[in-house]
């Protein structure tokens, strides 16, 4: 209950959310955004721009979604910080960056679409890519509102939905007075925050574990645990899931692989709110310092936050000590492990609810003991895979609890059904707030909330550029009238957020759906946008064909393939009454639309480009101009670069 | 190594140092390259950028 918050936490949360307002209003004053330097001629601070490109990177959805799927699936994880490293700092900063940068202001682009739209001198690009952006950004925005909102669901123990309205409200109500503006001391706090508190969740849980090598030799011990995920080929958490095709048990590799690390981490690079950053700097050398400072920044952000995550089933199952009153004891719950629809799979536990601060309101709810399940002569030995709780009974008739479990199994949560499930999105709330001090649940809330408005403030922004700008000014006399349509666009964004937020809980739906926008992002702009960046014989007619190709495909790919994504639409079964088309094919369903519909969408835009006339050699003196480059003629000969 | 025995994990624990090493040379390294000067069109797009901020 909100009673239950003390004073103090209420305070600290008010005094930053006064802190952020006064930073906005002085920036606002003081007219101190990126833009505002680049106008006057002035050198943005490299960190400044490394944090602000972090921080709009990193949200809520890496630290609690992605390290809840680490607690999951254990460190195997960590390829997607190799990823987020090395793709989304490196390679996005020193080969796409400058670019973007040069071609943004060249073109005198100021939104992702209307970038790709004026180097392909195509209005439906910019309409398409807007539309692509309105329908799917809410999905990735959603999946930042549920990360917040899980964490304060454990913090404050209020009900999930009422979670969900709060942590909207205060994130909304922040982007809409002032944070679409990315004042910069705003993020340069938000990023310092972040920065601080992961860096403190990783010192904290290596040192109380007994140091880096002893924590992974203590999690590699939890290897030989018998594991729910066996079957689809979990290995260990301090092992590779198997790896191979054709089988049941290769499943596990395709989703983290494929999905959560490809996914992720290659789609970083066509990231609509990403990209525009880079037209902000005043010169390249403040995106080679950035560099610096981004590569620590996102080792500190998804490396912690999957490392820590692995490392939780240690903690849970080996040292967590839980002392309190018995409130009540289920003797028998059906606890949902998957829930898609036509498949419920439930597993009969005995659950003990405690109460921990003396109010006597069950605080902590603990999976006692599971049940043997026996259908058709054959023993599921649930008593074997669900945790032993140890119940130490205490003289003043108190209780002292060590629950055993792995993280995923500790991560019970009650839904508004009255149903329990285990959610993996509840396991680093729930360790933050079991093993961590008091006071860090405070600094990792304002960490979530810093996380939460700095990229939700540049998704909106998207969002709403892409209604107003990039599809109704485009509409023949609407231009430069569109920023009615901007703000309607942005709150119809945010209540679309909060709606998929409100219907989707479990499943590791956080990652699932940073996933899905990602990979969309990826397989649909990335070959017209590095061809359009570096490949001068890219064609409108290419970057057409490419753009509706990767849509198509990936679309396709989650309509009918993808069991998870095609199952819950629903559109495969109404049509053919089978949730997805290759469910009686290993591995095929769960492979991400990304590896199908990249590939297709490279080659499309490829080999359209070289059989359709090429742009006009002026157009494209006038895209590369400053590129360093000798451009070529539609004939494959060399021109000189023409001045201006 | 680490603590870490399996190949692939102990790969991806390295390799996110080793990124995060390359990040910190390349910085240190370029750290004054690039240094173009701001041209008309730079200015001409933060202008029109600064008005679409002051209506948001």
């Amino acid at each position: 209950m909100l009673a239950q918050v003390q004073l103090f936490e209420i305070l600290v949360v008010l005094v930053y959310l006064f802190a952020i307002m006064f930073l906005g209003i002085l920036g606002y004053l003081r007219t101190k955004t990126q833009t505002d330097f680049l106008i006057a001629g002035r050198k943005v601070h490299p960190f400044v721009m490394a944090m602000s490109y972090g921080s709009t990177f990193i949200s809520t959805s890496a630290i609690v979604g992605f390290g809840g799927v680490a607690a999951m699936f254990g460190m195997s994880l960590l390829w997607l910080t190799v990823c987020n490293i090395f793709v989304g700092i490196f390679i996005a900063f020193v080969f796409l960056g400058g670019p973007t940068r040069r071609m943004g202001h060249i073109l005198d682009a100021h939104t992702f679409p209307e970038l790709l739209g004026r180097r392909f001198q195509s209005k439906f690009i910019q309409v398409f890519v807007g539309l692509i952006i309105f329908s799917f950004m809410p999905i990735y925005a959603a999946a930042v509102l549920i990360g917040g909102t899980e964490f304060i669901t454990e913090k404050f123990g209020i009900n999930y939905n009422s979670a969900l309205l709060l942590f909207s409200i205060i994130t909304t109500a922040y982007v809409i007075m002032g944070g679409l503006k990315g004042v910069m001391y705003t993020d340069a706090l938000q990023a310092g925050i972040m920065f601080f508190g992961m860096l403190v969740l990783l010192v904290f849980t290596y040192n109380s574990l007994g140091g880096v090598a002893a924590a992974h030799e203590q999690l590699a011990e939890l290897n030989k645990l018998p594991s729910l995920f066996g079957k689809i080929g979990f290995q260990g958490f301090m092992e590779m899931p198997k790896f191979g095709w054709g089988a049941p048990e290769y499943e596990l590799w395709w989703v983290v692989i494929s999905t959560l690390v490809l996914g992720v981490g290659i789609g970083v690079l066509a990231q609509p709110q990403l990209a525009v950053r880079f037209m902000t700097v005043k010169s390249k050398r403040e995106l080679n310092r950035a560099v610096l400072s981004g590569g620590i920044f996102i080792l500190c952000m998804t490396g912690v936050a999957f490392a820590v995550g692995a490392l939780t089933n240690v903690y849970f199952f080996k040292n967590e000590t839980i002392a309190g009153r018995i409130v009540n004891i289920t003797e028998r719950a059906n606890v949902i492990v998957k829930q898609e629809r036509d498949i419920v799979v439930k597993i009969p536990c005995k659950l003990i609810h405690l109460d921990t601060n003396g109010d006597e309101v069950a605080d902590t709810d603990l999976v006692m003991n599971g049940y043997d399940v026996e259908k058709d002569g054959k023993v599921t030995p649930f008593s074997k895979l669900m945790p032993a709780a140890e119940v130490t009974q205490q003289a003043d008739g108190s209780v002292i609890v060590k629950p055993h479990a792995i993280s995923f199994l500790r991560s019970l949560v009650k839904l508004p059904s009255g149903d329990w499930m285990f959610n993996s999105d509840a396991i680093i709330p729930k360790f933050i707030t079991s093993a961590m001090p008091k006071w860090f649940g405070l600094v990792f809330l304002l960490t979530l909330l810093s996380a939460a408005m700095s990229t939700l403030s540049s998704q909106l922004h998207a969002v709403g550029t892409s209604i107003g700008r990039d599809i109704y000014e485009q509409i023949p006399g609407r231009a430069g009238k569109g920023l009615i349509v901007i703000k309607s666009g942005i709150i119809l964004g945010i209540l679309i957020a909060v709606l998929f937020s409100y219907f989707n809980r479990g499943g590791y739906i956080i990652a699932r759906a940073t996933a899905i926008f990602f990979g969309m992002c990826a397989a649909a702009f990335l070959p017209a946008f590095v061809g359009g960046l570096f490949w001068r014989r890219m064609t409108k007619a290419g970057a057409i064909a490419s753009l509706i190709a990767g849509f198509a495909v990936s679309a396709a790919w989650m309509l009918f393939f993808k069991d998870k994504e095609a199952r819950a639409i629903g559109l495969c079964y109404e049509l053919f009454e089978k949730y997805s088309l290759l469910l009686d094919k290993p591995n095929w369903s769960v492979v991400d639309p990304l590896i199908i519909a990249l590939p297709i969408s490279i080659i499309t835009g490829v080999v359209v480009s070289l059989i359709t006339k090429a742009p006009s050699q002026e157009h494209l003196d006038r895209c590369f101009q400053g590129a360093g480059r000798t451009p070529v003629s539609s004939h494959g000969k060399a021109k000189p670069v023409k001045a201006g | 190594m680490l603590g870490i025995e399996d190949k692939g994990v102990l790969a991806a624990y390295l390799l996110c140092i080793a990124s995060t090493v390359l990040c910190v040379l390349y910085g240190i390294i370029n750290w004054n390259r690039g240094d173009d000067s701001v041209q008309a069109t730079d200015l001409k797009w933060a202008a029109e950028e600064k008005k679409v901020e002051e209506e948001l």
